[in-house]
């Protein structure tokens, strides 16, 4: 049973009179993928921003690596090994593609006092950002400002960035959106890449990239655990059937 | 490639040349003239670092400015020249702390709540030195003697002379410009720039940005204070308005008129907003209705505003691209 | 402070607190509803306290009219200036940077700032109450209270209830309110923005006109009235909540009591006051006590 990275324990999020998140419970092991399906309005992002530390949870507990992380910041968590990629891409468009992965390297090692450094050759950050590049096949647009790439390559910028930080964990917010076929291939190259020294969280509406990649399917409905399991599992449950992958197929 | 890169370098230099020999070809008028607006242009700049690199509009700047020149005055002895030594230092800290409380409570609001509350907080200060006995109400404090830059009593500098005090305020520019442009290049000045773009991505990738923005506006506010220091010391007077809105606004009008997001768009600003300013005064052009001069800059402001949004770098950019296609690619 | 002091300062508070709401309120609808800041609101503070100097003798000379002639008249003025002033100008700002809007409505401030120089002189000018609101009510046994003030708060309150009438109780509230919490599902819905933009525009500038008009008796005309209102208004906005009529109404009472009585108590901290107390909210409030629509 490999190590338990994140932990999430009957984590209950309410907006007014509407429980966006219910009682939901998951856990993400290293080398693995642990995919989070359900409808629109679900509640999967809402729970992943639960899990980074952009929303406080109503209730409930976060746990990494056992410390209970529940009432930090998002940063302090980020900075504790969370990485996130967002549904909607949040690059910065005016730097060029080594810069944003460069800037969030630096979250690392931000050097605030060193004020006549210059960042363009800091010796921590340069290589990260160049390594991060690299594992998400960017390597060629280096000096393009971000803003002038194409919507697959800014999902990948969203993948790098999230590396340049050296997470331990890593959230994705439905990476493959808006992908063509080969955009896809690659990703889910990259992920199987990522997969042995990292737990990942994946938020997806692509089935067929599901259950080729995850180890494990939480399926949400109306905010709560409507089943989780192995991806064989969960797709013979009559209940998912109905739910969600619509009766019979 | 080469000549885009060094073109705003040469122009920054060649500007400073200017500057540095203008007091030999102008008369006392230009040379008070020039004095003024590159304090101004301290002014300016510290609001660039604030609002075109961290995207934090404040419009409370002249506080600032303005309590740093009225501690000048009340920091200063009644019958004896200062020493610039302790006195520059002190009226700056008396502006970075008043930055540190007036960051530390508007940063926790956002946007136009920001723009709203800096306004506020500087109309406190402008209402303690208007109203209190620490300033001297509506007309002012004068400055008894000006400070000077002496050791033991060998005096280096005499700020009371105009040109000597020329020489310093340039210096001060100058030093003031180097330091803003080395902090935006460093790790530092980066992480302001991403909370300009995406504060939400920054946080997520592992800054607490909270602390960045009040330090830029602690920077920023002891910059201003600098030039509130000068300013104090040039006219040996200060008055409330110095902390006025009016002031907060002009230094806005300033880098956005120059161009926001560059340093030299700072100082452009300022001299450009000073030579507006001298037109629209002037009674050889407009007679007695110069006395309206105000409407004539509120009508360009909003006309630069509209038509100029990138200032006159952006200007200068456009035509530049325009005149590079006419003449070709090898320029 | 004995009790009839103690009634006259509640109830100068109550006039003040109510007329800040006036101007506030249009205001807060203003950004709440179009997401425009508009430094210049004070300027129609300025504009209809000028008004009320201006238009009078011209009522009462060619009209024949008497002070409810010139509020009339007054406010016809203040919303066909709003709708011309919204679709000239306002109309450019929708969409653009704080920034943009703030300095471009500080220009204004300076335009309308010397246009009103050019045409009333810098002078400062008493407008005088109609007689018959010119009296004093007594209170106690030494004090008496004029009756213009009870005049101005009443005139504010009935101005609140029927802006809380139409809020409420209307389709064109309805809209208004959807639009404070989210003006992107109101344009979405298909209800006519333009026109919907335009009167709420005119209708914030004749809230604040005619705060100024109303005003003018008691406050004299003089230059700089408007922006000392502004800035008020700013924190009244900060401290209520943007978009919120209710915060901006309770806010707005709040800050009068303060400065009233701030000025009775401490007199040389009465202007710093006010910002004491907004920095006091902001710690435990950094997004003003209630939410937009409201």
């Amino acid at each position: 049973m490999s190590e338990v990275l994140l932990r999430a324990h009957r984590l209950t999020r309410r907006f007014g009179g509407l429980v966006a998140v219910d009682g939901v419970s998951l856990e993400l092991q290293r080398g693995t993928v642990h995919a989070v399906i359900g409808t629109n309005g679900a509640g999967k992002s809402t729970l992943i921003n639960i899990l980074s530390g952009e929303l406080p949870a109503s209730s409930g507990r976060v746990e990494l690596r056992g410390t209970d992380i529940t009432r930090w910041s998002q940063p302090r968590r980020a900075r504790a090994g969370i990485g996130r990629s967002y549904q909607r891409t949040t690059i910065y468009p005016v730097f060029t593609v080594l810069e944003n992965c460069r800037l969030a390297a630096q979250a690392r090692h931000p050097r605030p006092w060193a004020w006549w450094a210059d960042a363009a050759v800091c010796p921590h950050s340069v290589p990260a950002a160049h390594d991060a590049a690299a594992r998400a096949g960017l390597s060629e647009w280096l000096d393009r400002p971000a803003g002038t790439l194409s919507h697959g390559q800014r999902r990948q910028l969203e993948i790098a960035m999230c590396l340049a930080t050296q997470p331990e964990v890593l959230l994705l917010d439905e990476p493959l959106a808006g992908m063509g076929a080969e955009e896809t291939e690659r990703m889910l190259a990259l992920l199987a890449d990522l997969k042995p020294g990292h737990a990942i969280a994946l938020v997806e509406h692509d089935m067929d990239a599901v259950f080729r990649i995850a180890d494990r399917i939480t399926v949400m409905v109306n905010g709560a655990v409507l089943a989780s399991g192995e991806p064989a599992a969960v797709k013979a449950s009559a209940e998912v059937q109905a739910a969600y992958l619509g009766g019979a197929e | 490639m080469s000549v885009t890169r060094s073109v705003p370098l040469a122009l920054v230099l060649a500007g400073a040349a200017t500057l540095a020999l203008w007091p030999l070809a102008a008369g006392s008028y230009g040379v008070d003239f020039v004095t003024k607006t590159m304090i101004y242009a301290v002014l300016a700049l510290s609001l660039e670092l604030l609002v075109g690199t961290t995207g934090l509009v404040c419009f409370g700047h002249a506080a600032l400015f303005g309590l740093a020149g009225y501690a000048v005055v009340r920091l200063s002895p009644p019958d004896a020249a200062a020493s610039i030594f302790w006195l520059l230092p002190a009226s700056v800290a008396v502006a970075a702390a008043y930055a540190a409380f007036m960051g530390a409570l508007s940063l926790r609001t956002r946007g136009v709540y920001f723009i709203m509350v800096t306004l506020a907080f500087a109309q406190m200060a402008y209402y303690v030195v208007h109203d209190t006995p620490l300033g001297g109400g509506t007309d002012g404090i004068y400055l008894a003697v000006k400070p000077v830059a002496a050791v033991g009593t060998q005096v280096l500098l005499d700020l009371g002379d105009a040109r000597t005090l020329y020489y310093f305020v340039l210096g001060s520019l100058a030093m003031v410009f180097v330091f803003l442009a080395l902090l935006l290049r460093s790790p530092f000045g980066r992480a302001l720039g991403g909370i300009r773009i995406n504060e939400q991505r920054m946080r997520a990738t592992g800054f607490s940005t909270y602390p960045y923005k009040l330090a830029a506006f602690v920077i920023s506010g002891a910059v201003a204070g600098l030039g509130g220091f000068l300013f104090a010391v040039k006219d040996g007077y200060v008055n409330p308005e110095l902390l006025s809105w009016h002031l907060s606004g002009s230094v806005l009008v300033m880098i956005i008129l120059g161009g926001i997001g560059h340093l030299r768009g700072a100082v452009i600003g300022a001299f450009a907003f000073a030579l507006l300013q001298e037109f629209f005064k002037s009674e050889a052009l407009f007679g007695t209705f110069s006395k309206h001069w105000l409407l004539g800059l509120g009508l360009t402001i909003i006309a630069s505003v509209a038509l100029l949004p990138r200032g006159l770098i952006g200007a200068g950019a456009l035509l530049g691209n325009r005149l590079r296609r006419r003449v070709g690619g090898s320029l | 402070m004995d009790a009839a002091t103690f009634l006259v300062q509640c109830l100068n508070s109550l006039q003040y607190g109510l007329l800040l709401f006036l101007v506030a309120s249009g205001l807060t609808l203003i950004f709440g509803i179009m997401g425009v800041i508009n430094l210049a609101h004070g300027s129609f503070y300025m504009i209809g306290a000028y008004m009320a100097y201006a238009l009078a003798p011209f009522v009462a000379g060619t009209l024949g009219g008497g002070f409810f002639t010139t509020l009339a008249l007054g406010l016809v003025l203040a919303v066909l200036l709003g709708y011309v002033l919204e679709w000239a100008f306002f109309s450019f700002l929708y969409g653009r940077e704080h920034l943009q809007q703030v300095l471009m409505t500080y220009g204004l401030i300076l335009v309308f700032e010397e246009l009103r120089s050019i045409a009333a002189g810098d002078d400062v000018h008493g407008v005088a109450p109609p007689p018959w609101l010119s009296g004093s009510l007594p209170l106690g046994e030494l004090m008496t209270y004029p009756v213009y003030r009870l005049f101005i708060s009443a005139v504010c309150l009935v101005v609140a209830l029927a802006m809380w009438w139409v809020l409420a109780r209307t389709r064109l509230g309805m809209k208004v309110r959807a639009g404070a919490t989210n003006r992107e599902m109101v344009q979405s819905l298909g209800v006519d923005i333009t026109l919907l933009y335009r009167v709420v525009f005119a209708a914030g500038v004749a809230l604040a006109v005619l705060a100024g008009m109303v005003a003018a008796p008691v406050s004299s005309v003089y230059p700089g009235m408007g922006n000392q209102v502004l800035i008020i208004c700013f924190v009244v906005v900060v401290i209520g909540g943007i978009g919120s009529i209710r915060g901006a109404l309770l806010a707005a009472l709040l800050i009068g009591v303060s400065e009233t009585f701030g000025a009775v108590l401490f007199p040389q901290a009465a202007g710093v006051l006010v910002y004491v107390l907004m920095a006091l909210i902001l710690l435990w409030k950094p997004d003003g006590l209630f939410r937009a629509g409201s």
